[in-house]
């Protein structure tokens, strides 16, 4: 058999996605990709893949996977919980945001996750999907990308590579740009259809994230926004971020699989330095918003991913410090057949480890 | 139509707007100004340009902010603008779809020559005579939004729209047409199918047509329509407007 990953049970809404399907949008197909970019881009170096590369967006929980190749390197990104049972019966904890080295016939259990909608799975060299019109990104509503443009199902995931490749598992070690405070918006494009009071009201006041949110994007539940003269609009463009208002006034924050044009109001756009905090926002989660220049956001994304790619730059080999790395003495078949009673052999990053 | 009016779309996009209405007028502007971007684009200028999109009344323009700034965007899009006020519109790429009027394929014809007061061939001969223009892609992949409606035939949208339209359905709604390219929820009229794929992702392009295209739609009747949705279809080999 081909190397791969079986899916036992594939997980709730989980989809494969890259960074999206950019220079589509003027034929009307929407971008999709990482609700987290920051996510997949720290997924992937974990296992030193180019930042791009297709990875499991996982949301609400995660799938139930058996290792069918001699070995793989696998990292989660986001705050999931997992449980790993190998081939001999053992059951360990491991912990997110690092690369593990698994072997054939483990179970890998990705069970829910607590503290952000989405988690990333990646795999050391990718899976071998093809990219359709050049990404691996999937819509769902469109059903549009790998894996026939659908959520995946139990099955066998193919990799590109049979075995992990001979280096150290690495370790985030800082915690990545996410940002904290109100989201920041700019005001427009159509701020002007709107009431002045209105305006004030949205960036003044706590809205909650609907139950009612998808990748499409999130309802917001506040204070209702008041449209001058209608909600409607000539049609135009969309970008993730955009808060649009239909007509019952209630605002709808647009995420990656938007649709590329719409004919509600926008009465401002949350800043792409905010876009993967807002990936990450589950439903009940609060948000306030700020208003700032198209300068002072593009600055923002700057320090951003000036910060992203020091945290990524900084990711460090796994060091077993005090203690005896046993899997690693399980693959070099310098024992066999022990049982562990060690969990979580490194710390959580933001604990501070190595 | 106005001056060229920036609005922001955050820090990732901007548009470049010319009207608040469908005036072809409009249009034309809008992709004429697509035309000397991308042109522009081609010969490595407008660095940190993503992509364009071409709406009703304006042109989005989509830029990364690690590469390049709105300030410096803006700027060059206005000269460019300045530029193709001086020159004549580019030539647009002309096709004809054929339509199947007939039976399970138009199941709003009959409602729509009710609604209308014309009998269901007048209906039928007031779609296809005009020349529409393709304004803006969106919805769904490939879904192209046509101006040129016959007034006659402008109606509101379904009040209980459909939750599966078949792919190629011809459809009006308010002054647009369409034909839908794909499966989907919808709450236009249906006059017809089209048999032609206008969004196949494995074909390059994945969408036939694009916003300042122009379209007729040609009757045909059921027995060519199987034949029909085997051609990979080509713009008419007179591309000037």
């Amino acid at each position: 058999m081909s190397p791969s990953l079986d899916v036992l049970r594939p997980g709730p809404r989980t989809s494969l996605q890259d960074l999206g399907r950019t220079g589509w949008r003027a034929m009307g197909l929407p971008v999709s990709g990482a609700m987290d970019r920051i996510g997949l881009r720290l997924a992937n170096a974990l296992v030193g893949n180019p930042q791009n590369e297709g990875c499991l967006e996982l949301t609400l929980s995660g799938p139930l996977l058996r290792i069918e190749t001699d070995s793989v390197r696998i990292a989660i990104a986001g705050p999931a919980r997992l449980t790993l049972t190998t081939a001999r019966g053992e059951q360990r904890t491991l912990s997110p945001d690092r690369s593990w080295r698994l072997g054939r016939g483990d179970l890998l259990e990705i069970g829910p996750i607590i503290g952000s909608a989405v988690a990333y799975l990646a795999v050391e060299g990718g899976f071998a999907i093809d990219p359709v019109l050049g990404s691996l990104s999937t819509h769902l509503g469109a059903g549009l990308g790998p894996l026939g443009g659908r959520a995946l199902g139990p099955g066998l995931l193919p990799l590109r590579r049979a075995e992990a490749g001979s280096g150290p598992d690495l370790t985030l070690t800082r915690p990545l740009p996410y940002g904290d405070g109100p989201i920041r918006v700019i005001p427009g494009p159509q701020a002007e259809a709107f009431t002045e009071a209105s305006l004030a009201t949205l960036l003044s006041s706590c809205y909650r994230v609907g139950m009612r949110s998808d990748r499409m994007g999130m309802r917001l539940e506040g204070p209702k926004l008041v449209h001058r003269a209608g909600a409607d609009i000539v049609s135009d463009g969309i970008v993730a971020g955009c808060l649009q208002v239909s007509g019952d006034g209630g605002p709808i924050l647009l995420l990656a699989d938007h649709q590329t044009t719409g004919g509600y109001a926008k009465i401002a756009t949350a800043i792409s330095a905010d876009l993967p905090r807002l990936g990450r926002a589950a439903p009940g989660d609060r948000l306030f918003f700020q208003a700032v220049t198209v300068e002072q956001a593009e600055a923002a994304r700057r320090d951003q991913e000036r910060a992203l790619l020091t945290g990524l730059n900084a990711l460090a080999p796994v060091a077993e410090v005090g203690r005896i790395d046993l899997s690693a003495l399980y693959r070099a078949e310098l024992i066999s057949g022990v049982v562990t009673g060690d969990d979580e052999p490194v710390a959580r990053p933001e604990a501070g480890a190595i | 139509m106005h001056p060229p009016r920036i609005t922001s779309l955050g820090d990732t996009a901007f548009n470049i707007e010319y009207g608040d209405d469908l005036s072809l007028e409009v249009g034309v502007r809008v992709t004429a100004l697509n035309a000397a971007v991308l042109c522009a684009r081609d010969q490595g200028e407008l660095t940190g340009l993503v992509e364009t999109v071409p709406t009703f009344r304006s042109l989005q323009i989509v830029y990364d902010p690690l590469v390049t700034s709105r300030a410096v965007l803006e700027a060059a899009l206005l000269a460019l603008d300045a530029q193709i006020a001086r020159s004549s519109s580019p030539p647009s790429r002309r096709w004809r779809l054929p339509v199947c009027y007939r039976g399970e394929f138009a199941p709003d014809l009959t409602a729509v020559a009710t609604a209308t007061g014309l009998s269901c061939d007048a209906v039928i001969a007031r779609h296809c005579a005009p020349d529409y223009t393709v304004r803006m892609l969106g919805f769904l992949p490939g879904f192209a939004y046509l101006t040129g409606l016959d007034p006659a035939l402008r109606l509101p949208r379904r009040s209980d729209p459909r939750t599966r339209v078949p792919a190629g359905s011809v459809a009006i709604a308010d002054t647009l047409a369409a034909v839908y390219p794909s499966d989907s929820p919808g709450g236009w009229h249906l006059l017809g199918r089209c048999p032609l794929p206008l969004f196949d992702p494995s074909a390059t392009p994945p969408v036939l047509l694009s916003a300042g295209d122009r379209v007729r739609f040609e009757p045909v009747e059921p027995d060519c329509f199987a034949a029909l949705a085997a051609v990979r279809p080509s713009p008419e080999p007179d591309q000037t407007a």
